[in-house]
Order: C-alpha cells, then sequence, then structure tokens
C-alpha cells in the first residue's frame, strides 16, 4: 500500500490552480482522506482530479444539520480521496466533461435531491415522470402512489443522415431479465450509436433505507442487486462497522470472503454459459448453467439460501456454514469439469470467430470511463480492490488479478475463466487456515458518524456510504460498479454490427438493479 | 396420400432434432411429438393482429403454407412414379419456395416493427447467395439425367448404380450448405434463440400468434423436410418404390423415414458443435456453397461429358 504518497503532490498541484482546500480530514470516511472545498471550485477540482489521473469512482448528495453537501470519491492507487463542498443552493459544475462516466451520478444525485449542477444532461434519468419537476423524493414529500404516466417522449439523440434507422428495444426484453430501453441509430447492419435509457427498476432504495437500524439496511443493502447480495451486504456492513469503530472478528471475515468468492464463481459461470448461448453455441450454455446449479444447492446447503442473501450482517456473519469440509471435494471437482470444458471453449473455432475483436473497449476508454472488474480488467485497467487496497483478509491473500489488453468479449470471457481458477485457490486457502472463534460481535449503533465500505464484488469495486443520525440510517448510498459499465456499453457497441448487441451486452451483464436503486 | 403422409411427419422431424439436440446438450429435451402438441395448442389459441397490419399480413401464412405444400408435393418421398410427376419440374420446386419466402418478408415487414423489417432485410440478403447456389447444384444434376423433371433424375440416378461422380459429390456439398441456410439452422441462422435482434426467420413471423403462427411454423417444418428429402432422394435414391403398389410404397416409406432420421441425426450434431456464424460471414459461406456447386458443374462438363 502506498498510503497516499500521492496526495502532497496533489495538493500542491491544487494550491498551483489556486483552489482553497476548506479543511482536510483522515478520519471523516476513514480509510479514506477528505478535502472540503469552496462550491465555485468544483469544476477547477474535477478538471485537476483528470488532469492528475486519478479515477472519478462516484458522487452522492446528502442532506445534514448545516444543510445540503455534495461528496464525490476518486482513487489513485488503491487510496481514495473524498472531495466534497457544501453547495447551498449554488449550482455545481458537472464533472462530466473530464469524466464522462460522472453525468449518470450526477443526474442520479440531481433527481433524488434537487441538487443541481451547470453543464450536465437536463433530462431526467431515475425520476422518469412519476415526480412533478420541482419536487425530488428525498427532499420533498413522496407523491400519492398510483400510476407513474410513461415516459413516453424521453427525448433520444438522433443521427441525421441518409440511410440511418432507429432500433427501439426494450424496456421489456425477450427472456428473463431486467427492464431496460435501448434505441439504436444504425446503417444497414451496422450499429453508428447506443442510447441507454434506464431507471425501470427504481425501487428508492436510498430513501427505503432512512430510519433503518443496521441489520435492517444490511437487509436492504442484500436487495440492492440480487446477483451481488453478498458483495453489497459486506459493503454496507464494512461501511457501518467502520462508523462505528467497530472490527468483526477472524471467522466472521474469513467466511465473510469465503462468500463473496462463491458469488464471484458463480455468476461467472453462469456468464461464461451465456456468452456461448448469445452466440448460438448452446451446448456451453447448458454445461455452465449444470455447474452453477449445483454450486447455488451447495450455498443453500452451507447457509440455508442459494445466493447467500442475509448471510453478513452487521459485526459479523449470521450462519455458522455446514458442510465446510464438502467444499475441497466441490472445488476439485469443479477444477476438473471446467477443464474440459475451457479446453472446449478454447478450441472452438466458430466460437473464437464470433468472440474475438466483438465489442472491443478501447483501454483508452476504459481509463476515461473509469471502469473496474472483468471490464477494466480485459481492458488494461487491472484495479482489484483485493489487491490494491486490501480489507482483511485480503491482506493476507492477495490474489492474482488477470489483464488483458485486447478488450473484447474473448477478453471479457478470458478474464472470467482466470478469475474462477483464481477464486477456487483463494478458497482452498481460506478454508485451511479458517480461524475458530466467534460469528460475530454485537453491534452497538453510533448516535452519528458516517463511513465507507469499499469491496471488491464479482463485476468490480463497490463504494457504499453510511451515514448515521439519532442512532438511526440518515443516508446510505451504495455505487455499483454498473454506473460505470453501462457507458462502457455504449463504446462498446459502436460500429459492431446490430445482431452481435445481445453477445456484447451479456459480455459486460451490467445490472440494471444496481444502478436503478 | 404421399403429400399428406409429408405434411403429418415435418413436425415430426423437428421434433427428432430438436430431441436429439437435447440429448447431445445432456439434458432431457421435449419428446420428438412436441411439435405436434405445440400445433394444438397454437390452432386452438386466438389469433392477434396487429392494428398497422395490413391485408398480406393476414394472406401471407396462407400463402407460405401453400406454397411450400405444393413445393413439396413436387418432390418424390417414397415411391418415383407420382401423378405430379410431369410437374415435378426443379424449377418448380424453387419457384414455389421463393414466392412463399417473397410474402414471408413483405409479411415481416408489413406491421412496421423494426424486427420484421430487419428480419426480411437478412432473409433476403441470404436468399438473394442462396438461390444460384442451388440452381447451380440442380443444374449439375439435370444435366447429366439430360431433364429437370425430378422423376426423371431420381430414375436415372437409380440406373445409374452406385457410382461416384465428382460432380454429384460437388453438387452435394453445395447443396447440404444452402438448405441449413434455407431452413433457418445454425450456424446461419438459430431457430432456438430468443435475441430478437440477432434473429433472421424468426423475427419476420414475431408478430404472428395462433393459427398464423401454426401454419408459419409448419411450413418451415415442411421446408426442412422437403430440404431432407430432395438430398435423401436425389443422391441416395436408392429404396425408392418404382409403383405406386402398397408393397413398393411401403418399403420406400421405411427407408425414406430412415434416412431422414438420418440427415435429422447430422443436423444435430453439427448444430451442437458449431456455434452461429457472424452475420456478414454468410454471404462468404453461400459463396463456398455456390462455389462447391459450380465445381460440380465445371468437373461435371470437363471429367464426365468427355468420357
Amino acid at each position: 500500500m502506498t498510503n497516499f504518497a500521492w496526495l502532497p503532490a496533489f495538493k500542491a498541484h491544487l494550491e498551483r490552480e489556486h483552489l482553497l482546500i476548506r479543511g482536510e480530514s483522515g478520519t471523516c470516511l476513514a480509510p479514506a482522506r477528505c478535502l472540503e472545498i469552496d462550491p465555485e471550485d468544483w469544476a477547477k477540482g474535477g478538471a485537476e482530479a483528470a488532469r492528475f489521473g486519478l479515477r472519478w469512482a462516484g458522487l452522492w448528495a446528502d442532506r445534514d444539520a448545516l444543510g445540503e453537501r455534495c461528496t464525490c470519491v476518486l482513487e489513485n492507487a488503491g487510496d481514495y480521496l473524498i472531495l466534497s463542498t457544501r453547495p447551498d443552493g449554488e449550482a455545481l459544475a458537472s464533472h462530466s466533461p473530464w469524466y464522462p462516466a460522472a453525468g449518470r451520478l450526477e443526474r442520479h444525485a440531481r433527481d433524488l435531491f434537487g441538487l443541481r449542477f451547470e453543464g450536465l444532461d437536463e433530462r431526467r434519468w431515475t425520476r422518469h415522470q412519476a415526480w412533478p419537476e420541482d419536487r425530488h423524493p428525498l427532499v420533498d414529500a413522496l407523491p400519492a402512489p398510483g400510476e407513474t404516466p410513461p415516459d413516453g417522449d424521453y427525448p433520444f439523440a438522433h443521427i441525421p443522415g441518409e440511410g440511418v434507422y432507429e432500433i427501439p428495444v426494450g424496456p421489456v426484453h425477450a427472456g428473463i431479465i431486467e427492464p431496460g430501453h435501448f434505441r439504436f441509430n444504425a446503417v444497414g447492419e451496422t450499429i453508428l450509436g447506443l442510447e441507454e435509457r434506464l431507471g425501470y427498476v427504481h425501487k428508492g432504495i436510498e430513501h427505503l433505507a432512512r430510519g433503518r437500524d443496521p441489520a435492517g439496511l444490511a437487509r436492504l443493502a442484500g436487495r440492492v442487486s440480487g446477483d451481488s447480495t453478498v458483495a453489497h451486504a459486506w459493503a454496507a456492513c464494512q461501511a457501518m462497522e467502520r462508523a462505528a469503530g467497530l472490527t468483526p472478528p477472524a471467522r466472521a471475515v474469513w467466511l465473510r470472503a469465503l462468500f463473496a468468492e462463491r458469488e464471484r464463481v458463480a455468476n461467472h459461470l453462469g456468464d461464461i454459459g451465456a456468452i456461448c448461448n448469445d452466440v448460438g453455441f448452446a451446448f456451453a450454455q447448458y454445461q455452465f448453467q449444470r455447474l452453477r446449479e449445483v454450486w447455488t444447492r451447495r450455498n443453500a446447503d452451507l447457509c440455508g439460501h442459494r445466493l447467500l442473501m442475509d448471510q453478513i450482517v452487521p459485526g459479523g456473519v449470521a450462519c455458522e456454514p455446514e458442510a465446510l469440509a464438502a467444499l475441497e471435494y466441490d472445488h476439485r471437482h469443479l477444477r476438473k469439469a471446467l477443464a474440459g470444458l475451457f479446453d472446449i471453449l478454447e478450441d472452438h473455432p466458430s466460437l473464437r470467430d464470433r468472440l474475438q475483436g466483438t465489442g472491443r473497449l478501447s483501454p483508452l476508454t476504459a481509463a476515461e470511463l473509469g471502469v473496474t472488474g472483468y471490464v477494466g480488467k480485459a481492458s488494461d485497467q487491472a484495479f482489484d480492490l483485493r489487491r490494491d487496497d486490501p480489507y482483511p483478509p485480503y491482506d493476507r491473500y492477495p490474489p492474482d488479478v488477470p489483464r488483458y489488453q485486447a478488450g473484447d468479449v474473448a477478453a471479457r470471457m478470458r478474464v472470467r475463466m482466470d478469475e474462477i481458477g483464481i477464486s477456487l485457490d483463494l478458497m482452498d486457502r481460506l478454508l485451511g487456515d479458517l480461524p475458530k472463534g466467534d460469528l460475530a460481535v454485537p453491534f452497538t449503533t453510533p448516535e452519528e458518524g458516517e463511513g465507507l465500505g469499499c469491496i471488491e464484488g464479482w463485476r468490480g469495486e463497490i463504494l457504499s456510504h453510511v451515514r448515521f443520525a439519532h442512532g438511526r440510517v440518515a443516508r446510505f448510498f451504495p455505487r455499483d460498479p454498473s454506473w460505470f459499465t453501462w457507458p462502457a456499453l455504449e463504446h462498446i457497441v459502436q460500429d459492431n454490427i446490430v445482431p452481435d448487441f445481445p453477445v456484447c451486452n451479456k459480455s459486460v451483464n451490467a445490472s440494471y438493479s444496481g444502478v436503478d436503486l | 396420400m404421399q403429400l399428406a403422409l409429408v405434411v403429418a411427419g415435418a413436425p415430426l422431424l423437428a421434433g427428432w432434432v430438436k430431441s436429439v439436440k437435447a440429448r447431445l446438450q445432456n439434458r432431457r429435451g421435449p419428446g420428438p411429438l412436441q411439435p405436434y402438441r405445440d400445433l394444438r395448442k397454437l390452432f386452438m389459441k386466438q389469433v392477434l393482429v396487429a392494428d398497422s397490419a395490413s391485408i398480406v399480413f393476414r394472406a401471407a401464412p396462407y400463402v407460405v403454407f401453400t406454397s411450400t405444400l405444393l413445393a413439396t408435393a413436387a418432390v418424390p418421398l417414397a415411391v418415383r412414379d407420382l401423378p405430379t410427376a410431369p410437374v415435378a419440374d426443379i424449377m418448380v420446386v424453387v419457384g414455389l419456395l421463393a414466392l412463399g419466402r417473397f410474402f414471408l418478408a413483405l409479411a415481416g415487414m408489413d406491421v412496421g416493427t423494426a424486427f420484421g423489417g430487419m428480419g426480411a432485410s437478412r432473409e433476403m440478403l441470404i436468399s438473394a447467395l442462396a438461390e444460384p447456389a442451388t440452381l447451380m447444384a440442380i443444374f449439375t444434376l439435370t444435366m447429366s439425367a439430360h431433364s429437370t423433371n425430378l422423376s426423371t433424375v431420381v430414375g436415372f440416378q437409380l440406373t445409374q448404380g452406385l457410382v461416384l461422380h465428382p460432380s454429384y459429390l460437388f453438387a452435394l456439398m453445395g447443396l447440404v450448405l444452402v438448405a441449413v441456410a434455407e431452413t433457418g439452422r445454425i450456424p446461419v441462422d438459430n431457430p432456438a434463440t430468443h435475441l430478437e435482434l440477432t434473429m433472421v426467420h424468426e423475427a419476420m413471423i414475431l408478430e404472428y400468434s395462433g393459427r398464423h403462427l401454426a401454419l408459419m411454423e409448419w411450413a418451415a417444418w415442411l421446408k426442412l423436410t422437403l430440404y431432407g428429402v430432395l438430398i435423401a432422394n436425389v443422391f441416395f435414391p436408392w429404396g425408392i418404390g418404382e409403383t405406386t403398389d402398397p408393397g413398393a410404397f411401403g418399403i420406400g416409406l421405411a427407408v425414406i423415414v430412415a434416412k431422414l432420421a438420418l440427415l435429422g441425426l447430422a443436423l444435430a450434431v453439427s448444430e451442437t458443435v458449431l456455434a452461429k456464424m457472424r452475420l456478414f460471414r454468410v454471404p462468404q459461406y453461400l459463396n463456398l456453397a455456390f462455389l462447391f456447386a459450380l465445381l460440380g458443374m465445371l468437373s461435371f462438363l470437363i471429367l464426365e461429358v468427355a468420357a
């Protein structure tokens, strides 16, 4: 760990640009460092961070006793730097000119909190038409329940030109997947541009979190995105534990890591099969689906839930897994099954023909967007929290991080294949050293305080911000990695052909629910 | 009688391919009789037609089904000497199939959805390239038999006995490739997909329901059977009945069922081991089919006519 070796240089850089740092703290959202700046310096902050090469990792709005506050997370070399400001009704400059993926999080903050941004896309993002123009669900009273008017006149970007036509797809799709609208501009079969319209599974997570107790928040966090239930619950619990200054017992931490790795393997198995299915190679789909099913059934044997939902609680874990001895056999068995299947996938010309070179995300674009997880790793962005800012128990077991430059569908599949193997090795070591002791310590809710949880979920880096007030949760914001991989998808499909969109989409597999909150 | 058998048997072939495929993918899958249940279900269902649909949309299922049916009638199944033999010209078969496809594409575009239009444009791309290859493969055969009449071609083949002609081999390879493309199977199209953006044939019939959909599906199965019978009887005609008496008919029927089962098996295996091609690979694939057919023709002209 570098421990902010770069921070003095960055601060000097800011000072040269006459940016006034109002306050600095190393305890506000430890282990992150916080810099408080003036609202009129917000643009400069973003611009200088971009010039310094920091990764923009998230933004949320909040309103406490002192008024509204906007917080932005930046990352460099595994260290998190928080920029925050109190806009006091003033409009902030959008960071989207320097960080193209920032726009959606800013639109989300604007829609729910009424925060104003200059130079930001004016169209509604999360709110659709459920609220009148001047009402914002996290500030004003909720509207009476009723039908939401359709968002039919959302102005999509049109691409003028002869022979350009639009293909609307969704929000309801064939197959059992989540809703989202895709608007293609195409010439012949070539995609000129794709625009996503999400927000159809807005659940009001941030509103539901208010006033909950820690256990209730952990349960809610586990439902932000069902396939990442372990990672999101862990991130929220880590945030709450940091706010409370509490360390969960070693056995709990080991088990959390075990659950998180099991979640990673299950999802990667499912994804590899689904990618193959989307190019008409159904054989692989059925084989991987079978392996995933066997794997999730073992989860049910361990803790009574196939996806391990609600097993991570504030202060520790909820269940003492049964039949841990069977896992080693499982791992051996899975390795053997995968060796055969991976051989088939790698040595299959017609599959290679479809996946290689399809849906390229260049390392440059990936860095600009700040994508993490397998999408980043396939495009030369080898950031992995477990290695670069390790939290226990990963500080003892730093995993290998696969890294590829090609950035195509094949590379994203390759990363998943590598990560399954790495996770299996990791789980073997975790099981070998599993400490004895308590499963959880009692969680005492702090009256005031806030914390930031940073967990490497199977999709990538998850940030989770929790603030307590009066012994209850006052603010919860989970930032799923999909906030960055969705915009990446818009870049990925450009200049590909329309029938290749499904496989590109599946190779990214961003979460709808995770960003619709 | 023969026609009724083909029409009744076509769903069985489709079901057979499906269930073999399921087996090859290590799953149980529906039984080979499933298509019949699907047909019954669809015929009992109410028909929903989009507001923007015109008469073309309503008429297309009947036109497509009838034209495929007529084309099938012209192909000798179990016996060679059909009542339809005098008109059973191979050009008629190709023409009837083209008519069906034309209406299918029109229907796809009629409702005005993006998917239908996309499917129609892709289907036309494929068929524009597949048709020359079909014709070229067939010309090779007809030139050696000196007739474009299917009965005569089959009869000529029978009298030839088992002589391996390079021209036939090439024509066979060409026709098999074309048949896969024309019947919408992997690697050209995926009949089992749910992804609208990748569909070809399925995209055109996306808006159909009830009995319209049943007819469309049935026509597609018929077409599959037709190509199967064509390949089986023209290239491997042995076992086909010479006369219409019940004995010869029975043997002929048993033989053709066995041949189709074998072809279905081969199709299922190839669909399991292959992934779908990228759309713009399809022209290359069909060019290969055309090349085979052309080679067949050339080798006939060079090697066999001279000899």
